[in-house]
């Protein structure tokens, strides 16, 4: 058996309701769609028992009617775990990872920062990546936002 | 002031120790840092809701753009989330160019790096000297690509320019007059005890802290941690080339110093396997306008460590979504790790070791008065070597000295 298949197994033995949201992509490249109710317990599982002890980073997608958001687990370099989990768009809210992964205190906020996702328990800090003095109430990243280019340069490239 | 003799110190955004805008907020008493916070973000163009709003091929020359150093490495790594999306089969010959052009950006980014640290401790001889040799390279890369950086190499399904015998002629002969030059770096960083004595003990990162913080690349390794995407996950033509990834104990700037300059003798090594096995044949395919829906995670060794897009693709000519996290942002979470219990004085050679990324070109000057209009980089240089002889200082003897221990040492390699 390939490293991705026990990889693959070895959650679905843990997590039986995974056994069809396991997928191996390609080498080295394994996807798992994972209820936000068991995204802490998976997590837990895949850095204490599979070794994947590195976030390489998050990514937040906007599926248009509902959120995504993406984990990418990182083993020895040679492996990539990404775990997928749904948020709902009316009250998007998440739980921080940054205790398990002190890196990942900055990818999320860029998930609050640019999503308008809500992370609880994270700690305080400044904001990050938009400056101090940006709008709190628009998220660059929502599908509906359009980014419009200033009238001077308009004239120019017309 | 507190009443417990702490001072808190703001440095940043703009200062003249590091060309990048961020900033720290550094607690120290006496000349020792107690606590530190690093603000990030003054650098933030919104390139990935930009990417969202423009067609694939637009997005290649833009994601180029997030960096002047690494231009390649982003380029490289967003193109094959691109290609594996497509599941395009890219020709053997453009996977050997895109390695080559990578190891060429990571030996001008390293020896970039070499410079700086230098002039942070107060070494710039040792800029000057790293920085001429730079240009060996930059004249290599120029002559390759068409450009100093932002090489605009890369195309979906393959590369826009194509390797001929000259080329490969002159770029090998470049690679020897590196090589010999990295070994009196080498040299330099072994046996210079004022260097050692100022690297060493310096930005401590210990094995265990290097893993819980994520670093990568260089600053990784420097801490012992044996990882490298080219080795680990490899893509391009590392599958086929054989390497040493640089490891080192030393924990600190100086194990950081060694690991960097070890890099460069692998790149060299690397190149000349891959012009010996250039494969003929194309180097292109036809790649469609439209992509099809999916996603994909890719990863590229950057100079500075693990570089990762993810992208998603809707059908459309357009990318749904587009995520960047380059190496920098994984590395200076570190520093304030590294900056803890540390002096102050240390501060920017620490913030330097991780190799933040900035950017700088110049091909072209105007000047003003009788002698109007542009020149080309071949006349700037001939002009600043005439002007300098014309003052006394004339470095050919010591130039042709060099060409020979070249000529020497590519000879006894080849046997």
């Amino acid at each position: 058996m390939s490293q991705e298949q026990e990889i693959q197994s070895a959650l679905v033995g843990r997590f039986p309701e995974l056994s069809d949201k396991v997928s191996v992509r390609r080498d080295r490249r394994i996807l798992a769609e994972v209820p936000l109710a068991r995204l802490h317990e998976v997590i837990d599982f895949a850095v204490k028992d599979l070794g994947f002890n590195m976030v390489s980073a998050i990514t937040g997608l906007d599926e248009r009617e509902r959120f995504a958001v993406l984990y990418h687990l990182n083993r020895k370099s040679s492996m990539m775990l990404t775990l997928r989990t749904i948020l709902p768009k009316d009250n998007p809210v998440i739980d921080t990872v940054s205790a398990i992964f002190p890196s990942a205190d900055i990818y999320e906020r860029e998930l609050v920062d640019l999503l308008g996702i809500r992370v609880q328990g994270l700690p305080e800090g400044r904001r990050y990546p938009l400056p101090d003095d940006a709008p709190c109430d628009i998220y660059p990243l929502r599908k509906p936002v359009q980014t419009q280019v200033p009238q001077e340069q308009k004239g120019e490239t017309s | 002031m507190t009443d417990r003799g702490e001072v808190k110190v703001r440095i940043g955004p703009q200062h003249p120790a590091l060309k990048e805008p961020e900033s720290f907020l550094i607690s120290v008493r006496g000349e020792k840092i107690t606590a530190s916070t690093v603000k990030l973000g003054y650098n933030h163009r919104g390139i990935e809701k930009a990417m969202e709003e423009r067609t694939y091929i637009q997005d290649l020359y833009l994601v180029e753009r997030i960096c002047g150093i690494c231009s390649h490495s982003h380029s490289s790594c967003f193109v094959q989330a691109v290609e594996e999306i497509a599941q395009l089969a890219v020709p053997k010959r453009a996977l050997y160019i895109r390695t080559l052009i990578g190891e060429l950006e990571r030996i001008h980014s390293h020896l970039l790096w070499l410079g700086v640290a230098g002039h942070e401790i107060g070494f710039d001889t040792l800029l000057m000297y790293t920085w001429r040799d730079r240009e060996v390279v930059m004249d290599t890369l120029a002559s390759l690509t068409g450009n100093r950086v932002n090489y605009g190499i890369n195309t979906i399904g393959g590369v826009r320019r194509d390797l001929t015998p000259e080329k490969i002629e002159a770029t090998l002969k470049a690679a020897d007059i590196l090589e010999e030059r990295t070994k009196y770096y080498i040299d330099v960083a072994k046996e210079d005890s004022t260097l050692i004595g100022r690297l060493s003990n310096v930005g401590r990162l210990t094995h265990d802290q290097a893993v819980k913080f994520g670093t990568v690349g260089p600053t990784a390794r420097a801490s012992n941690v044996n990882e490298d995407v080219r080795r680990d996950d490899p893509y391009f033509a590392y599958p086929e080339v054989t390497f040493d990834v640089i490891v080192d104990k030393h924990e600190d700037v100086y194990g950081r110093t060694l690991v960097r300059v070890g890099e460069l003798m692998q790149s060299y090594q690397i190149i000349r396997q891959i012009l010996k096995n250039l494969p003929e044949g194309p180097i292109t395919v036809k790649a469609p306008r439209r992509i099809p829906a999916g996603e994909a995670v890719s990863r590229y060794e950057a100079p500075r460590g693990e570089d990762m897009h993810f992208v998603k693709s809707d059908g459309t000519d357009k990318p749904e979504r587009v995520k960047v996290r380059a190496p920098t942002l994984a590395n200076v979470q570190a520093v304030s790790q590294m900056l803890q219990d540390g002096y102050l004085a240390d501060l920017p050679i620490v913030v330097a070791a991780i190799d933040p990324c900035f950017s700088c070109t110049d091909r072209l000057i105007a000047l003003r008065g009788t002698e109007s209009g542009t020149m080309d980089w071949d006349t700037v240089r001939r002009r600043g070597i005439e002007w300098h002889r014309k003052k006394g200082l004339d470095f050919s003897l010591v130039n042709r000295r060099f060409e020979e221990r070249v000529e020497r040492s590519s000879k006894a390699r080849l046997g």
